[in-house]
């Protein structure tokens, strides 16, 4: 159709008239396009390149293609004989930011969900007012929030001394400085992450579905299954996409909640650029974070196409 | 909704759950600012109300001069990343035939697709290799770098509103003579500047809040008000920290307490 069109109608004027249309365009869009290809689309080609070479001594890089970033991001060289084996600290990092990205998805789903349908289910008024209260902390400087949780769940904070004098501890637990600060800390950052985009899938329920089958004899349960569910999921899929992604690349929480020792994946790479001094090692981890992060959304986008289909 | 003994919106325990999270979501922060108001120095321990610490922040130097350095990089990249949005918005969602958009709409976003500390690695090989050549290290970096990742914050409102514009206003303006950049002045952009403006002030509270790219391309001596506050996380705080949270939460919040009643306005069906 688009080729009728464009023989039977298009003079040359009309086409002069589009060509212009285009460049136009493109003139706009060129202070855009050359700020992200300059400052975040080049420094990716760099990082790759980076990951091929050899590290200098006090950082930076030296100009010679060498694998040897690539090997040891999984693996390590024995110090006695000189055998490759598996790189345990780092798969244990790995293994660890994988661990608590999927803990923090599964968390954020579990209080994330339902609190979204509530939202979702209020009167205009209450509904607005809620959302922004979900807004909020979204919008609040990371590092405040970090802040506050850490004010929270040290060993003076509120949660002991609330556990304390209700006798329930005999000695403040440490919470700090654990696997589980980190967890919790990525839980109520990425919370809002969760329930905005299942709000917008609740919003979209046609409640006349909701009655048909309770007409039907339905449970609430099976209608939570059947009827709700499905039409939500696909919120769910991309709340879930959206927390586990920023949760693997994770950096400032897990700096300040988990303290020096428990390590995630962006923990990891950013050592090697600093005391590390392996600028290639930390950019080939950088690309495994990436190639992980794209591998995790084509998994989603095939999961949700096929439910879409199907 | 007639029958009211059944509400079959309800889904029991939801409402349970909503509560405890926004209470979670809040006690923290609530902690936190009223802390900032005590008179005693040691956190956890309450001793009368006092704006003691907001002095104590105000007259250190090292937060003056973090604060400054925070704004105006804000401000500018804010800017710039609004300018460049508004622009690339309009090239993209006005008219068909420009078969590139999706791609270039693609290209805006990468930023929002790249772990943060992937980005702040790839950039501080990048600004290393233009200090090398060139020897300057000033604020450009940091301007530079939140320019670029503010774009597609900038982008979402702008295009949005654009998407939503009623195309016939446009083409009447045309069909009385009036050429491209009169139509877009007297036309588009008064329909448009709400959702500018919120392009500019989603822009400027994601630099502010910047953390991580920051501390990790600033260059020694700089500090941007969130690196500074990092600092302090790892040494240990004073209360004077409270402080400064609790002028920087009430900035955020009035922020996207403004862009929420500018939303409001232009969607009275919403």
């Amino acid at each position: 159709m688009q080729g009728i069109h464009e023989i039977t109608l298009h003079s040359d004027a009309e086409q002069a008239q589009e060509r212009q249309d285009r460049r136009t365009r493109w003139l706009l869009s060129s202070p855009a396009l050359a700020i992200i290809a300059v400052f975040s689309i080049a420094p990716m080609a760099i990082i790759l390149v980076y990951s091929f070479l050899e590290p200098g001594k006090y950082g930076n890089v030296v100009w010679s293609f060498s694998l040897d970033a690539w090997i040891s991001v999984f693996a390590e060289r024995d110090i006695f004989d000189g055998t490759l084996g598996l790189a345990d600290a780092h798969l244990s990092i790995f293994w660890r930011s994988i661990k608590l990205s999927l803990l923090t998805t599964f968390t954020t789903m579990m209080i994330g969900v339902p609190m979204a349908y509530y939202v979702a289910t209020r009167a205009a008024g209450i509904r607005n007012l809620l959302l922004f209260l979900i807004t909020v902390p979204f919008w609040t400087n990371l590092l405040i929030r970090v802040l506050a949780i850490q004010e929270v769940i040290r060993k003076d904070g509120l949660i002991n001394t609330v556990l304390l004098n209700l006798g329930l501890v005999q000695e403040p637990l440490q919470m700090l400085f654990t696997d589980f600060a980190i967890g919790f800390g990525m839980t109520y950052v990425f919370l809002p992450l969760m329930v905005l985009p299942v709000y917008a899938a609740v919003e979209r329920i046609d409640f006349r579905l909701v009655e048909a089958a309770y007409d039907l004899y339905a449970s609430r349960w099976t209608v939570i299954r059947r009827v709700i569910f499905p039409i939500i999921r696909p919120g769910v899929i991309a709340g879930s996409a959206l927390v586990f992604i920023p949760s693997l690349g994770e950096f400032v929480i897990a700096r300040v909640l988990g303290g020096g020792k428990n390590l995630m994946l962006g923990n990891l790479i950013a050592l090697q650029f600093g005391q590390g001094r392996n600028w290639p090692l930390g950019a080939a981890l950088s690309v495994t974070m990436l190639v992980l992060i794209i591998s995790v959304l084509l998994i989603v986008l095939r999961f949700t196409k096929g439910r879409i289909n199907g | 909704m007639a029958d009211r003994s059944f509400d079959k919106r309800r889904i029991p325990g939801a409402g349970l759950i909503a509560a405890l999270a926004f209470a979670v979501l809040y006690i923290p922060l609530v902690i936190l600012v009223t802390y900032s108001f005590n008179a005693g120095s040691r956190i956890g321990k309450w001793e009368g109300f006092s704006l003691h610490w907001y002095g104590v922040a105000f007259r250190n130097e090292d937060i003056q001069s973090a604060t400054l350095l925070s704004v105006k990089v804000a401000v500018i990249a804010a800017l710039v990343a609004t300018v460049c949005a508004t622009l690339v918005a309009l090239a993209t969602t006005r008219g068909q035939g420009f078969k590139a958009g999706r791609f270039v709409q693609l290209a805006v976003n990468q930023p929002l697709m790249v772990p943060e500390i992937v980005t702040a690695m790839a950039l501080l090989i990048l600004f290393a290799v233009i200090k090398d050549a060139t020897g300057y290290s000033g604020t450009g970096y940091l301007i530079a770098a939140h320019s670029a990742f503010c774009i597609p914050f900038a982008f979402m409102p702008v295009r949005a509103r654009l998407q939503d514009m009623d195309t016939n206003l446009e083409a009447a303006a045309a069909d009385l003579y009036a050429n491209a950049w009169v139509t877009f002045r007297r036309v588009t952009l008064p329909l448009l500047w709400p959702a500018v403006l919120a392009g500019f002030m989603l822009a400027f509270v994601i630099s502010l809040d910047d953390v991580l790219i920051s501390e990790f391309i600033k260059t020694a001596g700089q500090e941007t008000l969130p690196t500074y506050l990092l600092g302090q996380l790892r040494r240990g705080i004073t209360a004077d920290v409270y402080a400064v949270s609790t002028i920087l939460l009430a900035v955020s919040t009035a922020i996207v307490t403004l862009i929420f009643v500018i939303n409001r306005k232009k969607k009275p069906g919403l």
